[in-house]
């Protein structure tokens, strides 16, 4: 199966970031929900390197 | 005296296009001097710096803090904009959810709500989208990363991952692809059909889907890789995953390459897997060598124009062979067309100045050039001779590209803020060596939704002040979008032509036409 399945299955997406790349897949009819996003441990970058090898990212 | 006034609101995050809107919105208020408003990255506090609007207040402010600043003539007026930046951030708010649509505050919510989801789409700041990237990919989806600013190992950590998984990474920096039909970001609205794209360029993919879908003809998947795949260090990772996942889909039966100039080493891996392919493969590699993709079998298209109008006809069953002949019987028209305008020119008028919004198309105008006439001033020149001094300042035949980031810090994409090329367009229209303005008009979701009429006005001023001196400016302009774009191509030809430019079909046909211009004008 080629990537997935990706271009078999329905496309429904997940957006985080800009609102109106969410709007624009809606206008034109097709599923995706808006992650009300914010930066992670209040942007500090240090606490988020430390965050991310906590969680094995 | 001045007034300064400014606010934090802590632990408030909203995304730099819906903060660019409100400040612009501030800035139009009567009798306001300037007005920010931005998250309190250290970046932003640099930017406030340099504009003095720096307030101590701001000084520890972090990356989730929201930072309202003022200035006006008097304490009234700037207590007027913060309670106006409030509403119309309630306003932004509000626009995020759509009538009690719950909205997640996480990837996990997101697949909670619907497990289903194929595609996360993310624009959040560089520095953050690697992680939501790899987050995303580890729970099984494809990634489209509009962000850029992410470090080159980070990019080939992800598409390794991706490539392991069978999952699709496109960008960093991907500003558009089409996939099962759902335009993603900055894409242009064409049916589907049978020519599937590979592109390691945005504005390429944009122009060769619109013209493939302005011959009726329709796309299957495009997918970008961003423009760094095709370098060394990434090696091609997602462009290779692209092509074998075009020739393995059935709904595609013609694949098309676009790209600026491939490492030489990628071109070759990428022709070993095109050799093998059983699909026809049509490539524009602007400004890379014909030679190895022609011995792997594709056909090498000399421009994006010729690289849709051969996948049209591939796509169809046909021969491509009558395309480069109907397109060199349009070229007569098009000198003829040249001829008539030099003729109006003043003494003195013999020089080029292209506006790009879209880097591709101002690569290949630049390309267009260096082969008729000789290479052109830039920012980002073919010919490192030819790099321009003064960005800001135009000299003998010059193209720019707007959304260069040295043009983009601290406001919005070219293709959706028109304030710096308009000013340009006067500017250019002043200089007396000025013979023709071009420029690139490029529509689809994402993009500004009245361009003819943001740039119409910019037009004819520019025009006005050549002939106020005895001189005729040509403007030439080209569409980049479809006639189901949300824009409505035929109503921004219609604005353009109304302000005095000639509106050409393509950017090939638009850049044909100045080189024949200034060629008769003498401007090398």
């Amino acid at each position: 199966m080629i990537l997935n399945g990706l271009f078999e299955k329905e496309f429904k997406a997940i957006n985080i970031g800009l609102v109106s790349f969410k709007e624009a897949l809606h206008d034109a009819e097709y599923k995706c929900i808006q992650v009300d996003w914010s930066p992670p441990a209040g942007g500090d970058t240090d606490v988020l390197a430390a965050l991310n090898a906590l969680s094995g990212l | 005296m001045m007034a300064v006034k400014g606010i934090i609101k802590t632990g408030e995050y909203y995304d730099s296009v819906s903060l660019m809107l409100v400040a612009r919105a501030l800035t139009e208020m009567e009798g306001v001097e300037d007005a920010t408003v931005v998250m309190g990255t250290a970046e932003n506090k640099q930017i406030l710096a340099a504009s003095d609007m720096l307030l101590d207040m701001f000084k520890d402010a972090t990356d989730t803090d929201l930072l309202i600043v003022g200035k006006a003539g008097d304490k009234a007026k700037v207590d007027e904009v913060i309670v106006k930046a409030e509403e119309l951030l309630i306003e932004s708010k509000q626009k995020k959810s759509v009538s009690g649509e719950h909205m997640p505050k996480s990837i996990e919510g997101a697949l909670d709500q619907d497990p289903d989801s194929t595609v996360l789409i993310i624009s959040v700041a560089g520095r953050y989208a690697g992680d939501v990237a790899m987050e995303g990919l580890k729970k099984g989806l494809h990634v489209m990363l509009f962000s850029d600013n992410i470090s080159i190992e980070k990019e080939k950590e992800l598409k390794e991952y991706g490539r392991d998984k069978g999952l699709l990474v496109m960008g960093p920096d991907c500003g558009t692809a089409i996939i099962n039909g759902a335009p993603l970001c900055f894409a242009n609205v064409v049916k589907r059909g049978n020519i599937g794209i590979v592109a390691a360029s945005g504005t390429g993919l944009q122009e060769v889907s619109c013209i493939i879908g302005n011959q009726g003809a329709g796309i299957s998947q495009a997918i970008g890789t961003g423009g760094r795949d095709v370098k060394s260090d990434i090696g091609g990772i997602m462009f290779i995953e692209g092509i074998k996942a075009l020739e393995a889909d059935e709904t595609t039966d013609v694949i098309v390459l676009v790209s600026k100039p491939p490492a030489p080493d990628v071109l070759q891996k990428v022709a070993n897997v095109v050799k093998d392919l059983k699909k026809p493969v049509v490539a524009i590699l602007i400004g890379g060598d014909p030679e190895v993709m022609n011995a792997a079998g594709a056909t090498v298209a000399k421009d994006l124009e010729q690289a849709g109008l051969i996948a049209v006809a591939l796509s169809r069953g046909e021969s491509s062979e009558g395309v480069p002949a109907s397109l060199e019987a349009r070229k007569e028209e098009i000198i003829k067309q040249a001829a008539e305008e030099a003729a109006k020119m003043k003494e003195g008028q013999k020089y080029l100045r292209g506006l790009f919004s879209g880097g591709t198309l101002c690569d290949e105008t630049q390309l267009m050039f260096k082969e008729d006439i000789g290479p052109v001033y830039s920012p980002a020149p073919i010919d490192p001779a030819f790099k321009l001094d003064d960005i800001w300042k135009s000299k003998e035949n010059t193209v720019v590209d707007l959304g260069e980031d040295e043009f983009t810090v601290g406001r919005p994409h070219p293709m959706i803020d028109f304030l710096l090329r308009k000013k340009r367009i006067v500017e250019e229209g002043k200089d007396p060596e000025t013979a023709v303005i071009l420029l690139d008009v490029v529509l689809g979701y994402g993009s500004n939704m009245e361009p003819g009429q943001e740039l119409g006005p910019a037009i004819k001023e520019a025009k006005e002040i050549a002939a106020a001196a005895g001189r005729h400016l040509s403007v030439v302009a080209s569409i980049t979008g479809t006639y189901k774009d949300p824009q409505n191509r035929e109503k921004v030809q219609k604005e353009l032509e109304e302000a005095g430019a000639i509106v050409m079909p393509t950017n090939a046909a638009a850049s044909l036409l100045t080189v024949e211009i200034i060629k008769i004008l003498g401007g090398k």
